[in-house]
């Protein structure tokens, strides 16, 4: 019962973070509201995965945090560097 | 000792949402995308060190617990990595912080 008070409230924090993905005005914003939301979504799965006695979730979660970081770093690949060499 | 478990989890449970919640609300109300990473790294490092935290306490001694410690500790490698990446980016594409340095 009260994982699932808790999963409420990271779903109305991801409600904010969307907010910001989609008003953001750089692009950067945007990166960071959803490298945001997907920390927030594995920590939802880790309580959904004890809310619903599925031990093998925190796995899941571990990997899904790892791939966010790497989304968030391929993401920025796009951008390039004018002062330094091409990173 | 049983209580004493159950209440801790309870309590930790939502310091993290607490913290997750500030961090996600500074999302919204900071000016500008440097102080806005202050926000993404509030949710990075507290709210999810007492979220494990408490799925810890929950859990028990057990290899459950030890995959849940990994968790904060990835986190704690990639958070400053990503944080800086966006800001070194942004500032290389123009974007200036709105806080003016008092030389």
């Amino acid at each position: 019962m009260i994982f699932f008070l808790a999963l409420t409230i990271l779903g109305l924090s991801i409600l904010f973070c969307i907010y910001r993905a989609v008003k953001g005005p750089t692009p950067f914003d945007r990166i960071l509201s959803i490298s945001s939301i997907g920390t927030i979504m594995a920590l939802g799965i880790a309580i959904h995965g004890f809310a619903f006695n599925r031990p093998d979730f925190v796995d899941i979660a571990l990997m899904y945090i790892l791939l966010n970081f790497l989304g968030t770093i391929a993401i920025l690949k796009f951008y390039k560097m004018k002062g330094k060499k091409k990173v | 000792m049983g209580y004493l478990i159950h209440y801790s989890t309870i309590f930790f449970l939502f310091l993290g949402c607490f913290f997750i919640l500030s961090g996600s609300v500074g999302l919204i109300k900071l000016p500008d995308v440097f102080s806005r990473i202050h926000a993404a790294g509030l949710i990075d490092t507290l709210g999810t060190g007492f979220i494990i935290l408490s799925l810890i306490i929950h859990s028990g001694f057990s290899l459950l617990s030890l995959k849940l410690l990994l968790i904060p500790l990835f986190i704690l490698f990639t958070s400053p990595i990503s944080g800086h990446a966006i800001s070194l980016f942004a500032h290389e594409s123009g974007y200036k912080p709105k806080a003016k340095l008092k030389r």
